[in-house]
């Protein structure tokens, strides 16, 4: 026991179980996402409205393209690490596992559906 | 221990001070509206997602979710996912200056709750106008 260190006997011990990996996450993809936001929303909110046409020309912009693909997966990863906080809060037992996976996947699904549509639309 | 007679029978504690009773305040408000807004942005996500997939799919499927998009219906999401969007900005900034050791003093912490709010709705506007 003495050649543990008080590191060693500290790591997992608290509530997360994770140390501060999860909140550094929600930090960084913040600021990200914080960055991002601004110039994505006015590239969406111009090309609400417009034809067909008008619409793949706006998302076949390299950059509107490639900044949508941003904003989609760093905001889902950000949704999913965020929701499952709140499943841990209210949820125990199998109804946690389950909302868990089920945060997940919808991120998931989500953020596939969003990039599925800009291969198409861009490519 | 002097109202507990029957060795069976639990003990009626008093609770913490729970939601139904507690003052409402402007830092509860603010942190439970962050969460609401996060997850109620995931509505107005899927109809965007789904929007552009239609766009990418076929004339047909677009003219079906565009018309969603530009209804009524659409309009209130959009425009509700704006301001929950621009809410949760805020409050995000807010939480990196509570990291950063800054506006945690309980009146500085509220006025910021405010500002969050008056902001988000300031910033609706504002992108409304541009947009």
């Amino acid at each position: 026991m003495t050649y543990l260190t008080d590191r060693k006997r500290a790591v997992g011990a608290g509530a997360s179980h994770t140390g501060t990996a999860h909140h550094w996450f929600m930090t960084t993809s913040s600021v990200a996402l914080a960055v991002m936001l601004p110039v994505w929303l006015y590239l969406f909110g111009a090309a609400i409205g417009g034809t067909r046409d008008q619409v793949v020309a706006a998302f076949a912009n390299p950059f509107t393209a490639i900044l949508t693909a941003l904003v989609l997966v760093v905001s889902m990863r950000h949704f999913a690490k965020g929701s499952a906080v709140m499943v841990e809060d209210y949820a125990h037992g199998t109804a946690r596992k389950a909302g868990l996976i089920f945060v997940s996947a919808l991120a998931a699904v989500i953020a596939t559906t969003g990039l599925y549509a800009l291969i198409r639309i861009a490519l | 221990m002097a109202e507990a007679t029957g060795s069976s029978k639990r003990v009626e504690r008093p609770l913490s001070p729970h939601l139904q009773i507690y003052r409402v305040q402007m830092t509860s408000v603010s942190s439970i509206l962050t969460r609401i807004t996060g997850h109620a942005l995931m509505v107005g996500v899927i109809l965007a997602v789904w929007w552009l997939l239609a766009a990418a799919v076929s004339e047909p499927y677009f003219a079906l979710a565009n018309a969603v998009m530009t209804s009524w219906f659409g309009k209130l999401v959009m425009t509700g996912s704006l301001w929950a969007v621009w809410y949760h900005y805020l409050a995000g900034l807010r939480h990196l200056l509570f990291d950063a050791r800054i506006g945690l003093e309980i009146q500085t912490a509220e006025r910021l709750g405010w500002a969050c709010i008056l902001g988000s709705v300031a910033l609706t506007a504002l992108t409304l106008v541009i947009v």
